[in-house]
């Protein structure tokens, strides 16, 4: 795993062995994982996953059980949150309706003793790196969803933390504004080169923005990655599943062959995946495979050789656009497919009923220890 | 056609001054009607037996005999301070019960301060005093612990006055402030803690603005119920009170001088008005969003 930075860059936050019980409910457990400086990392997993227990520790809200935090190169045990290097960006924004824009953005300064003048002049200074030049006179309610989210990141980095915490900010806006601020956050972090933390249960959100993510499930972390890692090798059938569309194939060992696992998955259907760890033969285990992974063809001869072919039913067209697909039965096991329709419109005359071949390459699809189902 | 329509809109119109009737009527019967007539008679003179003119004097005598405007003023001043005392008092309680305690518990609380209510003010009032007279309960326990040598009179003090009207007034300010208090979104004050803030400066800057229409609606109602106040004053500072309700007491019951009386009404009618007045102007707040908050 490697980050691409020089090794000189220390970690601007650094957590070892974090651990968080309420009651008898462990939400954070054993997490370790540091931040390179100027990067940016995110934190995926479901809701529940103790996600926002991690960051609001980092923040300084809650009091780890155990392991330490460090930012900066500093223990942060004890350091209460308005002591801490460190702003966050929270989920509705928390921006203070009794205050204008600019008393927003300077209200940190403000608590720093920053002088009047001083403060109003950096306000507006960072106001204008934000794209709101001149908004500083203005009620927070006067602004779109976009804008006031500018809000509360310029009041965040007018303070120059070390971190900053984004807790899911992108959440409450509507698809097409998430969209564009995913692009503008992206634009924001290089551009202020400060190192974020983001939280988010969404992987789209995750993949496009991270230089690095952590996918959280149950308090753990299943896997800690680049985007891409996380995408084409996924270390559990946990992270296989969550980040991006995956279809799974449960099945029975029937023998392995050096990295290649061969498969019953049921209805004489026999299929070949890649495994990274050795598997029982008659275990259980699971077949990944993307829907993009998988080629189309009218007739079985076509497929490249050396593939898994494999033939289905039509059930549904999908059309959307460069992401349209198709749900197909798969003959022998009964289990249902999707698999993405080529660019080229190719196979864009299909309908429900018809009868196709397809296949994939065994590299291309991976396989976890499962359960039987 | 159109008759019938007429007609319904005739009907609504009944159904409505009928739904509002028994409001109309107490709002006239028994609060214009009897201010009208003490309106009249505070603007009269007697100058012989059932013989009155028209005159100003009683409003004169008022500023004529400094008895009268001191006690006036006492009754203002004291009003305030226990409004205040009250505001100081109720607010952590608030804060308690509308951001720290959770469900039953926050519930629990409520009754607690609503337990005084069960009882008549003039039984709680009894129970200040057998607790503060100089044979009481609390003066007996600062003998006991040698802190004072011979038992002290807690009654009859201004001090005394003070304490039995916040008690009184407690629950008005309690449940406006926990309203207000409810609806501060915890994540502003975490953001204002996480940009720096410490308790002080989030208490003005956050919590303050965001309750000031709560604090107000309490201020004012508690502010109204005490200047008004006549049995608390009246049996805890005994004679000493000097509260300007038992003056207007004294005057249509003990003098018979209705007329005096009626216009010391309306000097406290003024008084309370001008003050509510001031206080909406100081703190920037509209009447309509307090009001909203009562």
């Amino acid at each position: 795993m490697s980050t691409g930075l020089p090794p000189a860059a220390a970690p601007d936050l650094e957590i070892s062995a974090v651990t968080k019980r309420f009651a008898a409910h462990v939400a954070v457990n054993e997490v370790s994982f540091s931040v390179a400086r100027g990067s940016f990392f995110s934190i995926l997993g479901p809701s529940g996953c103790g996600k926002t227990t991690l960051l609001r520790m980092i923040a300084g809200f809650i009091q780890p059980d155990g392991g330490t935090i460090a930012i900066g190169g500093r223990d942060m045990a004890s350091v209460p949150p308005n002591k801490r290097p460190v702003n966050m960006v929270f989920q509705h924004l928390a921006l203070f309706p009794m205050m204008s824009v600019g008393e927003n953005v300077a209200f940190g300064l403000a608590r720093r003793g920053v002088a009047r003048a001083e403060r109003t002049r950096r306000a507006e200074a960072m106001l204008e790196r934000v794209g709101l030049a001149g908004a500083a006179g203005k009620r927070t309610d006067e602004l779109s969803g976009g804008q006031r989210q500018r809000v509360a990141i310029a009041r965040s980095m007018v303070l120059e933390p070390t971190l900053l915490l984004l807790d899911e900010p992108l959440g409450a806006l509507d698809l097409k504004l998430r969209e564009h601020m995913k692009v503008e956050l992206k634009q924001l972090q290089s551009a202020f080169g400060t190192t974020f933390v983001y939280i988010t249960h969404d992987q789209s959100e995750a993949l496009v923005l991270s230089d690095r993510v952590g996918v959280m499930n149950q308090g753990r972390f299943e896997q800690l990655g680049s985007p891409q890692e996380l995408y084409y090798s996924p270390a559990t059938s946990f992270v296989a599943g969550f980040v991006g569309a995956n279809n799974r194939v449960p099945g029975t060992v029937l023998g392995q062959d050096g990295a290649l696992v061969e498969l019953d998955a049921g209805g004489g259907l026999r299929l070949r995946a890649r495994s990274k760890g050795i598997l029982a033969r008659g275990a259980a285990a699971d077949a990944f495979i993307r829907p993009e992974a998988m080629t189309l063809a009218r007739s079985a001869a076509e497929l490249p050789p050396g593939q898994n072919a494999l033939s289905g039913e039509v059930t549904d067209m999908l059309f959307d656009g460069a992401n349209s697909v198709v749900l197909l039965r798969e003959l022998q096991s009964r289990r249902e497919l999707r698999i993405a329709l080529p660019q080229t419109g190719a196979f864009a005359d299909l309908s429900s009923g018809a009868r196709i071949s397809f296949g994939f390459d065994p590299e291309r699809a991976i396989c976890f220890p499962g359960a039987h189902g | 056609m159109a008759e019938t329509a007429a007609g319904a809109g005739w009907y609504r119109r009944l159904v409505l001054a009928l739904l509002l009737a028994p409001a109309l009527l107490w709002l006239f019967g028994l609060i214009i009607l009897p201010h009208l007539d003490l309106a009249v008679l505070s603007f009269r003179e007697r100058v012989a037996p059932r013989e009155y003119t028209a005159s100003l004097a009683q409003y004169r005598s008022f500023f004529g005999e400094p008895l009268y405007w001191h006690v006036f003023a006492r009754t203002a001043l004291l009003s305030a301070i226990a409004t205040l005392l009250t505001l100081l008092i109720a607010f952590p309680i608030a804060w308690i019960i509308a951001k720290l305690a959770r469900g039953r518990m926050s519930a629990l609380l409520f009754v607690v301060c609503l337990i005084p209510f069960w009882v008549s003010e003039t039984v709680r009032t009894l129970g200040w005093m057998i607790l503060l007279r100089e044979s009481g309960v609390l003066p007996a326990i600062l003998v006991h612990l040698g802190i004072t040598a011979q038992p002290v009179e807690l009654l009859y003090h201004d001090a005394t006055i003070l304490v039995g009207l916040v008690y009184t007034s407690l629950l008005f300010m309690v449940v406006p402030l926990v309203g207000s208090l409810e609806s501060l979104d915890n994540s502003l004050i975490e953001a204002a803690y996480d940009l720096g803030g410490k308790g002080g400066s989030i208490l003005r800057t956050i919590v303050i603005p965001h309750a000031a229409p709560g604090i107000t609606a309490g201020c004012i109602v508690v502010f109204m119920l005490t200047l008004g106040n006549y049995l608390t004053p009246t049996l805890l500072g005994g004679k000493n009170s000097l509260w300007f309700t038992e003056q207007i007491y004294t005057q249509f019951i003990t003098r018979f001088n209705w007329e005096q009386g009626a216009a010391f009404g309306f000097l406290l009618l003024a008084l309370s008005t001008a003050i509510v007045w001031l206080g909406l102007k100081v703190s920037g707040q509209r009447f309509s969003d307090v009001m909203r908050r009562v």
